[in-house]
């Protein structure tokens, strides 16, 4: 029985990691140039952990099998071993701290450094259930958008104000989103009713939208493609079909992309 | 003796509570909603004498653009336009009439039941847009809400009146059959899961009404003689009201203009209705 029992633990523990070294349920594939540290860190806190809890599955199952009980009478209660807890707890410490300061630093290197001077600036706008995209048009600049304005059964889903002319040339879309490959975009993110969360898993883009304020997340694309804009905040009722479609063209192809919407 | 008076107070605690549960507030509010709109006497009946209006809507000024919808954000949508779609909020037709305006009597008709269709009306979600855009019905009569599309649709009704519902709609899933039992004016219909859907329903007490569409014009048919205010409601210009006299057998014309620099006015319909059905009350 106890050889049984230490054989499905060390069996537990092989099975766990081969499904991990053979990457079975694995990451979306990487499409992004910030993503490759965040898969760095993640693989690394995997692979550590991985050898802890691989090492600790044998163990177990070793002295399972080893300490089994012979009918010998009861079992010794053993206890404390002040030097062996100071040890593991101390080497626990510094591996997490190590992992933290490490993956602090990839994270502020995303999330606090700003987007290069030249980044493209695309404004998303999340409601319920959709991903409002607009660019600013030939003239660089957004037209001034006003919520008394909104009106969703005219089309205008973010209440551009029609009497600033910065906004006649603003390209608007829902749930289709464009932006040329290798070069930095800046993501304007705001909502316009609740909390949304901007998630592109293969960019390993995921960023709140918070009602009132404008946040900005930024991300270069590094593969022409399709990929998917999903809502990772449960947002209401039909929060599973807030989905948009993210297209990475090459420079020309994005440019007629944006002149063939303009002329809508 | 202490076990008995534990089970006596457990079982009447339990038969509370039931009784507490089984009342709720929609519950018990039902029937009298039912009943409310239901008209009292006897059901008018034509002499044989009925006339007509007739009439047309013209919009002076300039009309709104409007950006085109992005279809793409479903691409079943975008799949059946072939062409941009743009909102149908105020539609010129080529002959500088208005389109999509609800006209009915507002007033003259005080008194008299009248019985209602047992035909539905119709309304159908095609391409992503709701078809007719405007739609007029009596009270209590049915509405068949159908979709054309291989998308899920959401049809969300927002009275102030009547009853909120909200149904989600998949491909191929049955009609949709509901009703409204009060009178109410402009219902906005709108789907959750496409932001730029939208109709708007008008809910009346009797059977003389009409929408203006590709030349502008109504006609009310099958009036008794009578005096007789007729109501033009527009989604975004309100309404605007005009006075007639129908001879027996015989005709009136009432024609209206909207223009959009001129105030905008709510339609009474809500209230008057009100009136003569007794209906509405404080809600």
């Amino acid at each position: 029985m106890a050889f049984s029992l230490g054989v499905f633990f060390w069996l537990m523990a092989i099975i766990t990691v081969a499904i991990f070294l053979g990457r079975v349920w694995w990451m979306p594939e990487l499409a992004s140039v910030h993503g490759a540290a965040i898969d760095q860190q993640l693989i690394l806190t995997l692979a550590i952990a991985g050898i802890a809890f691989f090492l600790a599955q044998l163990g177990l199952g070793y002295l399972i099998w080893r300490y089994r009980g012979r009918g010998e009478g009861r079992a010794d209660y053993w206890h404390e071993n002040p030097k062996m807890e100071v040890g593991w707890t101390v080497a626990t410490a510094v591996v997490f701290l190590g992992l933290a300061i490490q993956g602090n630093r990839i994270w502020t290197q995303y999330v606090l450094a700003a987007p290069p001077a030249d980044a493209l600036t695309v404004e998303v706008t999340g409601q319920q259930f959709a991903w409002n995209v607009r660019y600013a048009g030939p003239d660089g600049r957004f037209g001034r958008t006003d919520p008394r304005l909104i009106r969703d059964a005219d089309a205008n889903f973010l209440g551009l104000d029609p009497k600033d002319p910065a906004g006649n040339d603003d390209i608007m879309t829902q749930n289709i989103m464009a932006v040329p490959v290798n070069r930095p975009v800046r993501v304007l993110l705001k909502t316009k009713d609740v909390t949304h969360s901007f998630f592109v898993p293969q960019f390993r883009v995921k960023q709140d939208a918070v009602p009132g304020l404008a946040i900005t997340t930024h991300f270069t694309a590094t593969k022409t493609g399709e990929y998917e804009i999903a809502c990772a905040e449960l947002c209401g009722m039909q929060h599973y079909k807030m989905r948009g479609r993210l297209l990475v063209m090459t420079d020309a192809e994005y440019q007629a992309w944006l002149k063939q919407r303009a002329s809508l | 003796m202490r076990e008995t008076r534990g089970a006596i107070f457990a079982t009447a605690l339990v038969l509370a509570m039931a009784a507490g549960c089984g009342g709720s507030r929609d519950t018990a509010k039902a029937p009298a909603e039912e009943t409310a709109g239901a008209p009292e006497g006897a059901v008018w009946k034509p002499a044989g004498d009925e006339g007509t209006v007739t009439g047309k809507v013209s919009f002076k000024g300039t009309a709104p653009k409007y950006r085109a919808i992005s279809m793409d954000a479903d691409t079943v949508c975008a799949a059946k336009h072939k062409s941009p779609v743009h909102p149908e909020t105020v539609v010129v037709n080529g002959n500088g009439s208005l389109r999509n305006v609800f006209v009915y009597v507002k007033s003259g008709l005080e008194g008299k039941n009248f019985a209602v269709p047992d035909q539905p009306v119709e309304l159908d979600q095609e391409g992503c847009i709701y078809k007719p855009h405007v739609l007029g019905m009596q009270a209590r009569q049915n509405i068949k809400v159908v979709t054309s599309d291989d998308t899920t649709h959401n049809i969300h009704p927002l009275p102030k009146v009547n009853r909120e519902w909200n149904v989600s709609q998949p491909p191929g899933a049955d009609p949709i059959i509901r009703s409204f039992t009060r009178p109410e004016a402009t219902i906005p219909v709108k789907c959750n899961q496409h932001p730029w859907m939208r109709a708007y329903i008008h809910v009346v007490s009797h059977p003389f009404y009409a929408v203006t569409g590709e030349d502008g014009t109504f006609k009310l048919e099958g009036l008794p003689p009578g005096d007789y205010e007729i109501e033009a409601v527009h989604e975004e210009y309100g309404a605007s009201t005009q006075k007639v006299s129908l001879a027996a057998k015989g005709t009136a014309s009432a024609d209206f203009s909207f223009s959009p620099t001129q105030a905008r006015r709510p339609s009474s319909l809500i209230t008057l209705p009100a009136l003569v059905l007794g209906c509405c009350g404080d809600r």
